[in-house]
């Protein structure tokens, strides 16, 4: 390992900035917010980023290392200097920035607001009753630490800022992760048809190639949720049924703003 | 005048980790107008690193758990300096709230007869008792209460730091923050404030704790006057990652003792085993040959328990005697191994573990063992609470969780703390709700507004000064050396010196930059938090001149019944601290009977 490694950090806020540069003395097992906080303690104070677990269980210090979205706390230097013994530290690039490598994630929050909680019928025996098979798909889901990584690489939100029209791999999880759930009563599909926007996704699986958890965000997410709305929208056979009959399903339909 | 932003609640909370959430769900639920402040993003409190498990005595193993058992188990882990009302309060409700979570949506793993599944640990045995999810039993915890919150709508202020409590005479009636982002100054009214700010660990070099644990929550109540309680009682969790330096303090898992993982020294020994290492209270009840140990992982209701789960101070202590003694590992640790149960099983249940092992230490702790060494972890002491209503010693104050003191005593057993969060996040909830009912609006001392924004604005304006890194570093070597696991009155009385230095130098900081998310401000005001707890916890160390629990004075190396009868509560008399010796509180009768019983 090198003695001394120069980390590139983009220093700036919402009008604009630049990448500084820093010396860093490194140490065996160091990882790039190791080196963020020795710049800190030892020469700039006022450089700012996210962090708290620092053992890859909270999802804080989300940024773009030498261009790849990681967690901070997770990436061994050694894997990101090369021969130049360089570091490029960026902010995530789909998010307004506020100041270095801190951004305003709020968006995320208030989409998260949309979703309803579970929902169990009262008529349903206490304590619940799930086995262990029945629930480990919705294990895997909720494993998610709310990085938002998958939402930063995701190019619908990155490149086409359709943050209007689609919630996002994150909350396409969250949604599987409910609509999964052996007892969860409420209908998401209109849901997920309208406002959360899962016909936006077209599987590039950019998502669940980074996500630090391993969750299989297309495979196990997305790709069933799709296949859950096609099944209610667009299938020809029922759209006739439909029209004959009216509407019958197992479940209501509930949107969001319908909850209470 | 430095202007502020003004906003009033029916209650504040301080604080979103567990203990915060759950209170807060209570006041919506209640009604109430409510604002949650915390320091980081919402669901990156201290509760989601949380591992092992939830306590509760679900009795889903059909083990013949009850909420007496969880009772005597959690007095004798605290070396019975816990307050047994709370304790009471805490075995009984426990199930409950651990229920209710899958009502809010927590998928628990399961046994096969599709119930919460549940896990031993240190201090629980025999009994199965901690409902887990394999190892991230706190993210799920967290998850769940943020997403039941924020369906309630309270309003959330996150990035936000509550710098100040603000009183009107006596009386609590809302606090002065300051926001991360743009540095600007906020007021908070409110009729009843919840402090549910966790612990501090961040005055110790080698801690689990994030840079949140800095104990502002503590801090501020003893400032304005509440008591504190059991301050020198410091958790010193045995599992550490040792090597690479990188990761140091790092938490390792109970639930890898668990299930079944070994410690040895550098001999290959089971040191556990050695008689030296075991307690009184626990004499006899684990077992006591390898063999007996092995058996107990394939019937653990036949056999006893391996001694690795023994409670965490006690097996703190072993490690760092055996570490002492020159049998330690290369990188200053012991050996923790738990390869022997197969590839297939320690991926299901400690999948973080394996994972954190592979990413940060390069070991495959499938094939081979962990270095370890305690780190600083948990907080036992803290503001002194009414059991039933989290009421602190001042009026229109609550708290709840880490911050707050008296259900662990003198040590915490795992999985302790997850249930701690739920039971006592609702109480401190229902009793604010309770007082902000019965009160009418404050008015916040004015004065007390501009001091301490005047305070905490010194440092950016300061034309020289100290770096607060700088003294934030030699606090914690000071801390580590001298009010770590051994404790002894010179070593006590040399840290006791450098932290009232280290104050004085404190009052002359100087940071560079803007208020605009300033890394290097944020640090010099949550010195002074750090600097005043660590004055308190040394000088309660002093005081206490036995070894009971986390506190091992190797000066005074046994139990003395006469300090097994107080507890140590740290008041502020003028600007200094004093440190009052109170009589346990009694134990009711029916307690007694329990306790004697199950002997």
């Amino acid at each position: 390992m090198l003695e001394t490694i120069t980390v590139r950090v983009f220093r700036g806020d919402a009008n604009g900035g630049e990448e500084k540069e820093y010396r860093v003395k490194t140490f065996p097992g160091m990882v790039v917010l190791d080196a963020i906080h020795q710049i800190q303690a030892e020469q700039d104070s006022t450089v700012a980023c996210r962090w708290n677990c620092k053992a890859a269980k909270c999802g804080s210090c989300s940024a773009e290392i030498n261009g790849k979205p990681r967690l901070m706390c997770k990436s061994r230097i050694e894997d990101y200097y090369g021969e130049d013994g360089i570091i490029r530290v960026h902010p995530l690039k789909t998010f307004p920035l506020i100041k270095d490598l801190v951004t305003d994630v709020s968006w995320n929050y208030k989409t998260a607001e949309k979703i309803a909680p579970l929902s169990v019928s009262s008529g349903v025996p206490r304590p619940f009753r799930m086995q262990q098979v029945d629930v480990e798909r919705v294990q895997e889901f909720r494993k998610c630490i709310e990085c938002f990584l998958c939402q930063n690489v995701c190019h619908i939100l990155r490149d086409h800022n359709r943050k209007d029209g689609y919630f996002g791999p994150r909350f396409m999880v969250k949604l599987a992760s409910l609509d999964m759930h052996p007892l969860d009563e409420i209908d998401r599909r209109a849901q997920l048809h309208s406002e959360a926007g899962v016909g936006y996704c077209n599987i590039t699986k950019c998502c669940e190639e980074l996500c630090p958890e391993h969750i299989h965000i297309t495979d196990n997410a997305i790709i069933p949720l799709k296949e859950r709305v096609a099944d209610e929208y667009y299938d020809p056979l029922k759209k006739v049924i439909r029209l004959i009959f009216g509407r019958n399903g197992r479940k209501m339909p509930v949107s969001s703003s319908s909850k209470k | 005048m430095e202007a502020y932003r003004e906003h009033a609640f029916d209650v504040l909370i301080v604080g979103a980790g567990g203990a915060g959430l759950r209170a807060a769900i209570s006041v919506m639920e209640a009604g109430l107008s409510c604002g949650i402040v915390c320091k980081s993003l919402l669901g990156k409190a201290h509760t989601v690193m949380a591992e092992g498990g939830a306590a509760a005595a679900l009795g889903n193993m059909n083990d013949g758990d009850s909420w007496e058992w969880h009772f005597v188990h959690t007095m004798k882990g605290g070396g019975y300096l816990n307050n047994p009302l709370i304790v009471e309060i805490y075995a009984k409700e426990a199930p409950e709230r651990v229920r209710e979570l899958e009502e809010y949506g927590a998928v628990f793993d399961r046994t096969p007869e599709g119930l919460i599944a549940q896990r031993t640990f240190g201090g629980h045995v025999p009994f199965k008792r901690l409902a887990h999810v394999g190892d991230r039993t706190g993210l799920e915890i967290i998850r769940t209460l943020q997403d039941k919150a924020v369906s309630l709508k309270p309003k959330i202020f996150m990035e936000m730091t509550v710098i100040r409590l603000l009183k009107d005479g006596g009386r609590v009636v809302g606090a002065l923050a300051y926001d991360r982002h743009t540095g600007e100054f906020i007021v908070f009214h409110a009729r009843a404030v919840v402090l549910a700010t966790g612990g501090w660990g961040r005055m110790y070099k080698f801690t689990s704790n994030s840079w949140e644990s800095t104990g502002d929550g503590a801090a501020m109540a003893f400032e304005a006057g509440a008591e504190l309680i059991d301050m020198e009682m410091v958790q010193f969790h045995p599992t550490g990652m040792v090597w690479p330096p990188g990761v140091r303090g790092i938490l390792v898992t109970e639930g890898v003792r668990a299930e079944g993982g070994f410690l040895r020294n550098s001999k290959g020994e089971r040191f556990m085993f050695n008689p030296e290492y075991m307690t009184d209270v626990y004499r006899g009840k684990f077992a006591e040959t390898e063999e007996e140990a092995l058996a107990w992982l394939s019937d653990s209701r036949k056999h006893r328990s391996p001694p690795e789960l023994l409670p965490r101070d006690v097996v703190a202590r072993a490690i760092y005697k055996e570490v002492r003694a020159g049998r330690g590992s290369p990188h200053g640790g012991v050996f923790l191994d738990v390869s022997h149960r197969g590839e297939e099983y320690i991926k299901r249940k400690l999948p973080s573990m394996y994972e954190q092992f592979r990413a940060l230490g390069d070991i495959d702790i499938t094939k081979e063992p962990m270095e370890i060494y305690p780190t600083i972890h948990y907080t036992m002491g803290g503001i002194r609470v009414e059991p039933e209503t989290c009421a602190s010693s001042l009026p229109g104050l609550f708290a709840a969780g880490e911050c707050a003191g008296g259900l662990h005593g003198a040590n915490r057993l795992g999985g302790n703390s997850l249930t701690d969060i739920l039971v006592f996040g609702k109480r401190a909830g229902d009793g604010a709700v309770q007082y902000a009912q019965s009160v009418s609006g404050g008015k916040a001392s004015a004065e007390e507004i501009e001091e301490e924004m005047a305070t905490m604005l010194a440092p950016l304006n300061a034309a020289s000064g100290e770096n607060p890194y700088v003294l934030a570093q030699e606090l914690q070597e000071a801390m580590q050396k001298g009010a770590m696991i051994e404790r002894t009155e010179a070593g006590l009385l040399e840290c006791l010196d450098k932290v009232m230095e280290l104050q004085k130098r404190a009052k002359s900081l100087r940071v560079e930059g803007d208020r605009c998310y300033n890394p290097g401000w944020h640090t010099a005001r949550d010195l002074q938090f750090t600097l005043r707890i660590s004055e308190i916890i040394v000088r309660c160390a002093l005081e206490r001149k036995e070894s009971r629990g986390a506190q091992w004075r190797s000066d005074y190396p046994g139990l003395s019944e006469e300090w097994g009868k107080k507890n140590l509560v740290a008041v502020k008399e003028g600007d200094s601290v004093k440190i009052m010796e109170r009589p346990l509180p009694e134990m009711p009768p029916h307690l007694k009977a329990i306790m004697e019983e199950k002997k």
